[in-house]
């Protein structure tokens, strides 16, 4: 087995290497296929007729309306997306992919369209209050960090959280909240994590501050945001559009359509429209 | 739960199209797979009886493995490595990259690998059962080997296969709802963007049941309807 | 490939067998039950009615559109959550457990069935003459006759089921195939992760079908000195 692993893995860097080769094209001649989830409110949404819509669909056609860009969207189970990505099925991914150092390793990033940033989230029936509502956790101040977490954890005690799994979430819990006396459940699904939180499976979530506020109006008076938003250190940058690795080209091209929708304030109208709030960078 | 059945329906807000579409992928997978299940099955059984102990080691290999490893985790491994081994069989054999396999080819050849070695079963069953005086009547008039397989072999052990193949196709029909990580939008896969998106999961996945249920219905009748027809000219058989 | 990688790689998914075992040792006890009741039902009409129709659901439909309508489905309707069945149907494992109990039924009571239908009438009408009541007919001869007739398909319902409980990482559930997909999710090493995976149910699975053969000999008939 040994044997045949490592020749699947020789397998899989000449098939990346064709990849790049295949991917070199000029940007604007070629249709750029991005492949998203389809069926995460409010980024990614499906209607009957299998038309995509949401804040994400919005993004993609304004950056490739200002870079003449022909783009092409299809949905895509999340199990395969970076897979696909790395197997060169797409040119690009958009579904709230966090940029994390593990993904960057396959694939490259555009700037981010949101701000890093995770926040609790809990049912109003549990009856549980995380301390610090809405007050800023620096992950990279260590002075202030270690009791926020610590009065977090007081709280979660006893609790089960479900995250997404691979996520800046599940890492930020696996640092901070391991041998504590905190159950952490992980899902494939970044839906699913709602999906159970609001039939009351797990007692909380954690999830980025972009995805949080859709599922909050949906449940204005069952469901809360609780405690402290984390930013900084393990939480990273946020959410970018992946391409393949090195596909400087496209990834060029896309990062310029954010910086023109950032500096003249469309990234943050659009914001606005799909989540309720500025979630967007201000600048980069 | 009445007042969402509109969603099923085939109106403007109606999910009834694209299910009809996605059960209409279901089938067409399955088709692709069974069929690509019967070649690898029948090969599998020529390899074992051959005689040849080479041919026969890497079948009896293909049936243990497949039988043995979970067909979920046969399908992510074929859709995450699936291209891996493409490329590498691709490159092997001279072809110029790059090599990509759509989510349908990708399902298909999953669920047709895993059924291979759940029909090479049936068909060996099916094989034995034939009648020896029979090859050796074939053999004194002179047939040659393929001319006995086409009319001898083949034919009655057909007939034997029958139920167990019915069996077998069912088992690629359910398999087929497993296959929705490749992307392929094929029934599981639509209703559950479905039941995301409108957060109806039971409506959803009852109406994915009800898909199923008609698509393994049908089926049966099919494969009852052929066993009579086989049995036809055999004591007991209409005609 | 390094050696150490796989072998820490092994341990990690080790870590997962337990769950996969509990899972499908008690699919399979609460399945035989529930197939013993189902065929018991046989034997009335309205129950023969009501015993068809769950086995053409059962058999008709894929395990994992079972495992959604219990796990997401049920969950969605207020009053599931109000009632009492709520603290187990909440609890992922017990969701799992109760999809493949159902699914394993279906399948058993079929091979149940055919066991059944091989125990000769002889047999049975001995046992009465001698005055057996009719739950140590059953006990006594008809189960053990008809489970050693039917224990060859039974067997391949084991390992269906050992594999089948893989689709229990679709909830959540950190069995084998949970812990590789997580894996597979933080380190794209997805050939390596789900090959070892596949090869720890590929070992399961020889093990049940050494066992079960060993078994179908030990049960023969000639091993009591019958003749045959």
């Amino acid at each position: 087995m040994f044997k045949i692993t490592r020749a699947l893995a020789g397998a899989a860097f000449s098939a990346t290497l064709l990849a790049v080769s295949a991917a070199s094209a000029d940007v604007t001649d070629r249709t750029i296929v991005i492949a998203t989830e389809g069926s995460f409110p409010p980024s990614n949404m499906t209607r009957p007729n299998g038309e995509l819509y949401g804040f994400e669909i919005d993004l993609v056609n304004e950056i490739a309306e200002r870079q003449g860009l022909k783009v092409e969207m299809i949905s895509q189970a999340w199990d395969g997306m970076i897979q696909g990505l790395i197997d060169g099925k797409y040119d690009a991914i958009v579904d709230g992919v966090s940029i994390t150092e593990a993904r960057k390793e396959v694939v490259d990033f555009t700037h981010n369209y949101t701000t890093g940033g995770s926040t609790f989230v809990v049912m109003n029936a549990s009856g549980i209050d995380l301390p610090m509502d809405g007050e800023v956790a620096q992950l990279d101040d260590p002075e202030s960090i270690g009791p926020a977490v610590d009065a977090v954890v007081e709280v979660l005690a006893g609790k089960t959280v479900g995250v997404q799994q691979a996520t800046i979430q599940s890492a930020f819990l696996e640092k901070y909240l391991e041998d504590r006396d905190v159950t952490v459940r992980t899902y494939p699904n970044g839906p699913d994590v709602y999906q159970d939180l609001s039939v009351g499976r797990i007692d909380a979530g954690i999830a980025s501050v972009t995805n949080v506020p859709a599922f909050l109006e949906k449940n204005a008076d069952t469901a809360s945001a609780t405690g402290p938003i984390f930013i900084g250190g393990v939480m990273g940058a946020g959410s970018g559009l992946a391409v393949q690795k090195g596909d400087a080209e496209l990834q060029a091209a896309l990062n310029a359509g954010l910086e023109s929708m950032v500096a003249d304030g469309t990234l943050a109208e659009l914001s606005k429209k799909w989540f309720g709030l500025v979630v967007t960078p201000q600048q980069y | 739960m009445t007042s969402e059945l509109y969603l099923l329906g085939f109106g403007p807000e109606g999910w009834g199209p694209v299910l009809a579409r996605a059960g209409l992928m279901t089938l067409a997978v399955s088709l692709s797979a069974f069929l690509l299940g019967t070649v690898l099955g029948t090969l599998t059984v020529w390899g074992r009886v051959s005689g040849n102990p080479v041919t026969r080691r890497i079948a009896e290999t293909y049936v243990v493995v497949l039988r043995g490893i979970p067909d979920l985790l046969v399908i992510f491994l074929f859709y995450f490595g699936g291209r891996q081994v493409v490329s590498l069989v691709g490159t092997a054999l001279g072809f110029e990259g790059p090599f990509d396999i759509s989510g349908f080819v990708a399902g298909m050849l999953a669920i047709g690998l895993i059924s291979g070695a759940g029909q090479s079963e049936v068909l060996r069953g099916a094989y034995q059962a034939v009648p020896k005086g029979t090859l050796e009547a074939g053999r004194v008039v002179g047939m040659s080997r393929w001319q006995l397989f086409r009319r001898v072999t083949a034919p009655q052990a057909m007939v034997t296969a029958i139920p167990g193949m019915g069996n077998q196709w069912q088992s690629v029909i359910k398999e087929s709802a497993l296959v929705s990580v490749t992307g392929l939008v094929e029934t599981m896969r639509q209703v559950s963007i479905a039941a995301g998106t409108t957060q109806e999961h039971f409506l959803f996945y009852t109406a994915a049941a009800v898909i199923y249920l008609i698509i393994t219905t049908l089926s049966d009748q099919v494969f009852r309807m052929l066993e009579r027809r086989s049995m036809a000219g055999y004591a007991g058989g209409s005609h | 490939m390094d050696t150490v990688y796989l072998l820490d790689l092994f341990k990690k998914l080790l870590g997962g067998l337990p769950l996969t075992l509990n899972l499908a040792v008690f699919a399979l006890l609460g399945g035989f039950a529930i197939a013993l009741l189902l065929n018991l039902l046989r034997t009335t009409r309205i129950g023969n009615a009501v015993a068809g129709t769950y086995i053409f659901f059962f058999r008709g439909t894929p395990l994992l559109v079972q495992l959604f309508m219990i796990y997401f489905g049920l969950a969605q309707f207020e009053f599931v959550r109000s009632s009492f069945l709520w603290p187990l149907l909440r609890e992922p494992y017990w969701c799992g457990l109760i999809a493949l109990m159902l699914n394993d039924a279906a399948y058993t009571a079929e091979i149940l069935r055919g066991g059944l239908r091989a125990v000769p009438r002889g047999a049975q009408e001995a046992a009465r003459v001698s005055g057996m009541s009719r739950l140590q007919i059953l006990r006594r001869v008809t189960l053990p006759i008809a489970v050693r007739q039917a224990l060859p398909a039974y067997s391949n319902e084991i390992i269906s089921m050992l594999k089948s409980t893989a689709l229990v990482s679709m909830i959540s559930l950190m069995d084998v195939t949970g812990i590789a997909r997580e894996a597979v999710a933080e380190t794209w090493r997805a050939v390596e992760i789900f090959l070892c995976a596949g090869l720890i149910y590929l070992v399961l699975s020889l093990i049940i079908t050494r066992a079960t053969s060993w078994a179908e000999r030990a049960l023969s008939p000639w091993q009591f000195g019958a003749r045959q």
